[in-house]
């Protein structure tokens, strides 16, 4: 299996755990990722908030530069990455108009055929015995509390599984041996890009989620998504000051956990780079 | 609100009703105002207008007061409003098509909403100039422009030690293409406008 990579622009920075921990699962799954060469910034919510036609011409440059690869399917491990592309890639594909204002801004003509899936989706594809049978550190006595927050299950068109109760990272960690719970914040939204603007806003909605995992009884909250997880975990420490509160709930993309259930080294997939201690898992995990 | 006259709003913002649509590819006149939009939207708590009210402002012809908004800013484009809607209205497409107005139309923001879109500004104007974001600069700009200059920078030395932050931005090699995808989009904006 062979996808055009997009690493996103926090890879080697906030969201460096994700870019470091799906290159090595990938590898050690036999999933081949090649990164996409000259890749630009997706635009993410600023692009597509500020003017339409520039969200979708900064994604489809670089599926212009995928169909140049010559290869057929392109992976993002970002959700926001994952979720501005698939959608450029639908437009591209169903507005004719819009896909020829699109190849002159560009410059680099596109006109739909290459296939945009999320890491999540590849990783999950995989029968579960490809999984399971590689378990080293069987992730046995964790209790995980799954998040998916906003962007990989909505919208409909772009979606990798239920909006509301979305269960195919929950398959996988339980393939990992992990016990994932029943929680209701699933799909709630962390509040994203507001961080940086009204951070009071962001820190109610996480502090809800944190509120929800813990009294769900989870050891640690398992994301992937970047925004997610830099809300949530680099926020933590802020949201217990601001509302007196003691969580200690470290957060992890799923790829880290898959990563050390097949026996890669705590260390190579950037368990020290987190902001609330991992240790408490690994110790769990033993 | 005070009165309005809603026969004399519809006939002069016909337009405005007809472009939104357009824009937006929705149909906003399908929307029935059940509220199951703003039920579920996280953000609603800190709108002036909730969602569902935003979408009957657009269908009422409220042109200036729905692009003076914070909603149409403060919305987080989480789609948990459009994947709800009974009615299919894709209302984060709305939120999207009025924000973009709004900006070409040079409507002078405030409050949230200001510090929204100048985030929005910072972000691109680091992609305009690398390929790619460049978190550093972003914020050193924000802070700049909103006269906050030691705003988070506790985060900044949390993200220092653990090797999260670059000082130099990562250059696309054909940085001049992404700058062009940025000219092009005014030059057709400005014609369309
Ligand atoms: S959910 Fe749909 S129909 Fe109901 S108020 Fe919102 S936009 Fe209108
Ligand atoms: S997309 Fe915007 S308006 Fe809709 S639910 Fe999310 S924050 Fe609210």
């Amino acid at each position: 299996m062979k996808y055009a990579y997009f690493p996103g622009c926090c890879d080697h920075t906030s969201a460096r755990e994700y870019d470091i921990s799906t290159r090595a699962v990938c590898r050690e799954l036999g999933i081949e990722l090649v990164e996409i060469p000259d890749w630009n910034c997706c635009g993410s919510t600023p692009g597509h908030s500020t003017s339409h036609l520039l969200g979708v011409a900064l994604a489809a440059r670089n599926l212009a530069l995928v169909a140049e690869m010559g290869l057929e399917e392109c992976t993002a491990s970002c959700a926001a990455c994952y979720q501005r592309l698939a959608m450029a890639n639908v437009e591209m594909q169903s507005n004719k108009k819009l896909c020829d204002k699109v190849n002159w801004v560009t410059g680099k003509p596109y006109h739909g055929g290459v296939r945009v899936k999320s890491i999540l989706e590849i990783i999950s594809g995989l029968q579960p015995e490809q999984i399971s049978s590689r378990l080293v550190k069987p992730l046995d006595n964790l209790k995980t509390a799954v998040y998916y927050g906003c962007l990989m299950v909505r919208p409909k068109a772009v979606q990798v599984d239920d909006p509301e109760n979305p269960l195919v990272m929950d398959h996988l960690l339980q393939a990992a041996g992990a016990e994932t719970i029943d929680w209701c914040s699933k799909t709630e939204c962390c509040g994203a890009s507001l961080a940086i603007s009204n951070e009071d806003v962001v820190l109610k909605l996480t502090g809800k989620i944190l509120a929800e995992a813990t009294r769900a009884g989870a050891d640690c909250i398992v994301t992937a998504c970047p925004l997610c997880h830099f809300n949530l975990d680099m926020r933590q420490k802020k949201i217990n000051q601001v509302f007196g509160t003691g969580y200690r709930l470290p957060v992890f993309y799923f790829t880290q956990l898959i990563g050390l259930a097949i026996g890669i080294s705590p260390d190579d997939l950037s368990f020290n780079t987190h902001f609330v201690d991992t240790r408490k898992v690994l110790e769990l995990v033993g | 609100m005070p009165a309005i006259n809603l026969t004399a709003s519809l006939n002069d913002n016909f337009d405005f009703i007809m472009h939104v649509s357009k824009e937006s590819g929705q149909p906003v006149e399908q929307c029935y105002q059940c509220g199951k939009c703003t039920a579920g939207c996280p953000i609603a708590f800190a709108m002036d207008f909730s969602p569902h009210r935003v979408l009957r402002m657009v269908q009422l012809g409220l042109k200036e007061r729905v692009l003076q908004s914070q909603a149409i800013w403060l919305c987080a484009c989480c789609s948990t409003c459009t994947s709800r809607c009974p009615r299919n209205v894709d209302l984060a497409q709305v939120m999207d098509c009025l924000r973009g107005l709004a900006r070409r139309e040079g409507i002078p923001l405030e409050d949230r909403a200001r510090d929204i879109a100048m985030f929005y500004d910072c972000f691109l104007n680091t992609v305009k100039d690398n390929g790619k974001l460049y978190e550093l600069g972003m914020m050193l700009n924000y802070n700049l422009k909103t006269r906050q200059f030691f705003k988070n920078a506790d985060t900044g030395l949390a993200m220092f030690t653990r090797s999260k932050i670059k000082f130099l931005p990562a250059k696309n090699k054909n940085h001049r293409d992404v700058r062009q995808i940025f000219q092009r989009v005014k030059e057709l904006e400005e014609k369309t406008k």
